[in-house]
């Protein structure tokens, strides 16, 4: 109706006749259609925001209740003493049996193990009894859980369960580092090879042959992964536990090593063609330009490579699943098995009754990682991006 | 002289170090393609691609996997594909450059693209399953459980959701190569801007669009971490009829018989084989888009 209205109202002015466009209704709805379509990448990301991080607000909501919370801080003293007596006692069993963790479906039994144990020293141990009356009723149980987040227990499956994701930031960040150190040397030193090097021909075989690797399945890499380079790893440099931080962080590696070499060979080619000529022109060698003029030209776009390379590694899901061994320990040693962050949400989010707490420190997990890959990628966005036009246009 | 040989020294030395790391990733690659096929082809068969699981899945074929697979795939492509699509345009015909709208949409889509497969899982959970699903429950069937548990229409919205970027990219680098002075013609001799769109436009660009298909289709046939918990299933034993059925998936069925089978050594040649099967799969898409793509960038330079 509007629109009809509108559009005689046009034609009554009599002078647009022949400068505007004639008003069609099927072009007004298409062009309307779209621009609410193409909205929807903007909806998802906010519904995703939302809807992730709505599933982890319990426990921060029942987390407020006032009462008792005097013995809730003593709760967290008692939960740290068993955090250590934990680690002395069980690490040893845990490894043991972690050996076998990919041929049986062990997390579980693992876990309990791990819960066990820590109860049974837990009944010796006086201050059992203010634990036991805090962890009397419901909110209890969702309030401890949000005390316990910087713990490093994570016993999710027990009689008291504690949600320690300390162990996990840790074991995330141990294999994210192993990763990368291996994925962008090679990656960065591999495009900087085939933007100024490599003929054209070795072009044309290299650049789609890393493509077709970034094409494969992580669930595949994992497969390669836990029955082959496992294996050959641990005959090269002879270590215990199989599945281990190190195999699980060469194998991320080799998922982020196309993202890193495509962001970087962009990069590397961006670079004006006359830097590369001015530099010869002064007498510098083809390496000399490669390594000193065209490389410092591209750093921001190769920090950005990697800050989506650490990005790609952080979240994923199935390698960490497959190779890492998934035992939750503390240790700084690149050969121990680690659980990671997206790893725990894999293993678990299936087995767990939805609504309780378990379930609600899973989202939780799921929104820090949510929020660390974002931060990356904007600043890979904005910061990088702003700081490589102006080198190259030299502003 | 001594001086120029040294620095030549140093120049080969650099360039074989750069050298060697591409020929490093290319030997990974290899290797693990040749791992695979070795260990993966002997088990091919008519009858393991066509037949299901037996004897606790420990014998038997894949079939309730490849089918779900393709299911899966197709419904996120009718899914993902239009709305990747319409994206694009309004990327390259509607919106201005520099407009701040487009900026915000492009940043969208490139968060999309770098968020964890694992949170798009949590978000098929907590917002199709928990949140729609439940509704439509309540008010269609009274509370009756129907949507609101992991069935295959979920985990293909929510795999559409993750491709929705690799489709946006590819239609957008097509509809770019569309030289301007046709779009011009076209408005020149009257049409109006959809119609150039639909009748001009579109066309020209088929090929970028069959190119973002076929890498959402790869990319959805391969990932495993978002329908862990929003539809796929360790087994079933009909193949999946209706949207509220779980289904089986390649990716997963390597997972489980990997991590969770009662008898890994036993089961390792159909874990071979569904590998092998899987990297095929990917492996064919992804060559028929890097030709397609290599076409489309020539027709750019001409």
């Amino acid at each position: 109706m509007t629109k009809e209205t509108k559009r005689k109202k046009k034609s009554e002015s009599g002078l647009i006749d022949i400068t505007q466009k004639k008003f069609r209704l099927s072009d007004y709805l298409a062009e309307k259609v779209i621009k609410g379509v193409a909205f929807l990448s903007i909806t998802i990301v906010v519904l995703i925001f939302i809807f992730v991080f709505r599933e982890s607000l319990p426990i921060f909501s029942n987390a407020k209740a006032p009462e008792k919370t005097e013995l809730a801080s003593r709760t967290v003293e008692t939960q740290e003493t068993y955090g250590e007596v934990t680690d002395k006692t069980a690490t040893a069993e845990v490894q043991e049996t972690y050996g076998e963790v990919t041929d049986k479906p062990a997390a579980g039994d693992v876990q309990e193990t791990y819960g066990e144990v820590t109860d049974t020293t837990a009944q010796t141990n006086p201050a059992e009894k203010s634990y036991t009356v805090s962890a009397g009723s419901g909110n209890d149980d969702n309030r401890g859980a949000l005390k316990s987040l910087l713990t490093k227990d994570w016993v999710p499956v027990s009689e008291k369960p504690r949600y320690g994701i300390l162990a996990l930031i840790i074991g995330t960040f141990k294999i994210t580092i192993i990763s990368i150190l291996f994925a962008a040397p090679v990656a960065i030193l591999a495009a900087l090879y085939t933007a100024s090097f490599a003929s054209r021909r070795m072009k044309e075989i290299i650049k789609p042959t890393i493509e077709l690797l970034a094409g494969f399945p992580s669930v595949v890499i994992g497969f390669f992964a836990l029955m082959v380079l496992a294996t050959f790893l641990q005959n090269v440099f002879q270590y215990d536990t199989r599945l281990n931080s190190f195999v699980g962080g060469i194998a991320m590696g080799i998922a982020a090593i196309p993202i890193i070499f495509t962001i970087t060979e962009d990069a590397l080619t961006a670079v004006p063609k006359t830097f590369n000529e001015a530099s010869l022109a002064l007498g510098a060698s083809k390496w000399q330009t490669a390594f000193f003029v065209i490389l410092p030209a591209a750093t921001p776009g190769i920090f950005a490579a990697v800050l989506l390379g650490i990005g790609r590694v952080f979240g994923e899901t199935m390698i960490a699943l497959m190779a890492t061994g998934n035992a939750a320990q503390m240790g700084l040693n690149p050969f121990e098995s680690v659980r990671t962050l997206a790893a725990t949400i894999g293993a678990e989010m299936a087995e767990v009754v939805f609504g309780d707490t378990h379930y609600n420190v899973l989202f939780l997990i799921g929104s820090l990682l949510f929020i660390f890959t974002f931060i990356l990628n904007a600043i890979a966005e904005f910061y990088v991006k702003g700081k490589l036009m102006k080198r190259i246009q030299g502003k | 002289m001594i001086k120029s040989f040294r620095k030549n020294i140093k120049g080969i030395l650099i360039e074989g170090l750069t050298l060697s790391s591409a020929l490093l990733i290319i030997a990974i690659i290899v290797v693990m393609i040749v791992v695979i096929v070795i260990g993966g082809k002997n088990q091919i068969s008519w009858e393991f691609l066509t037949s299901f699981p037996k004897d606790g899945m420990t014998k038997g074929g894949i079939f309730p996997a490849i089918y779900g697979t393709a299911l899966l795939v197709i419904i996120m492509s009718v899914a993902a594909v239009p709305f990747g699509t319409i994206t694009a345009i309004y990327l390259t015909e509607y919106a201005k450059e520099n407009a701040i709208i487009a900026k915000v949409i492009r940043f969208a889509v490139r968060t999309l693209a770098v968020i964890p497969s694992i949170i798009y899982g949590l978000f098929g959970l907590g917002f199709f399953i928990k949140f729609v699903g439940v509704q439509m429950d309540n008010t269609f069937l009274g509370g009756q459980l129907k949507w609101g548990q992991p069935n295959i229409l979920w985990a293909s919205l929510t795999m559409a959701l993750l491709t929705l970027p690799v489709v946006i990219v590819s239609v957008e680098e097509a509809l770019k190569t569309v030289p301007k002075d046709l779009r011009a013609a076209s408005l020149a001799l009257g049409a109006t801007k959809w119609q150039t769109i639909w009748r001009v436009v579109l066309p020209g660009s088929v090929s970028g669009i069959m190119t973002g298909t076929i890498l959402a289709v790869s990319r959805g046939a391969g990932e495993v971490a978002p329908i862990l918990f929003t539809g796929v299933a360790y087994y079933v034993a009909t193949l999946p009829g209706s949207f509220s059925d779980q289904f089986m998936v390649l990716g997963y069925h390597i997972y489980v018989m990997t991590t969770q089978s009662a008898n890994v050594d036993q089961t390792l040649p159909i874990q071979f084989g569904t590998t092998l099967v899987l990297l095929a799969l990917t492996f064919i898409l992804n060559i028929s888009a890097i030709i397609l793509r290599y076409r489309i960038r020539k027709k750019k330079t001409n």
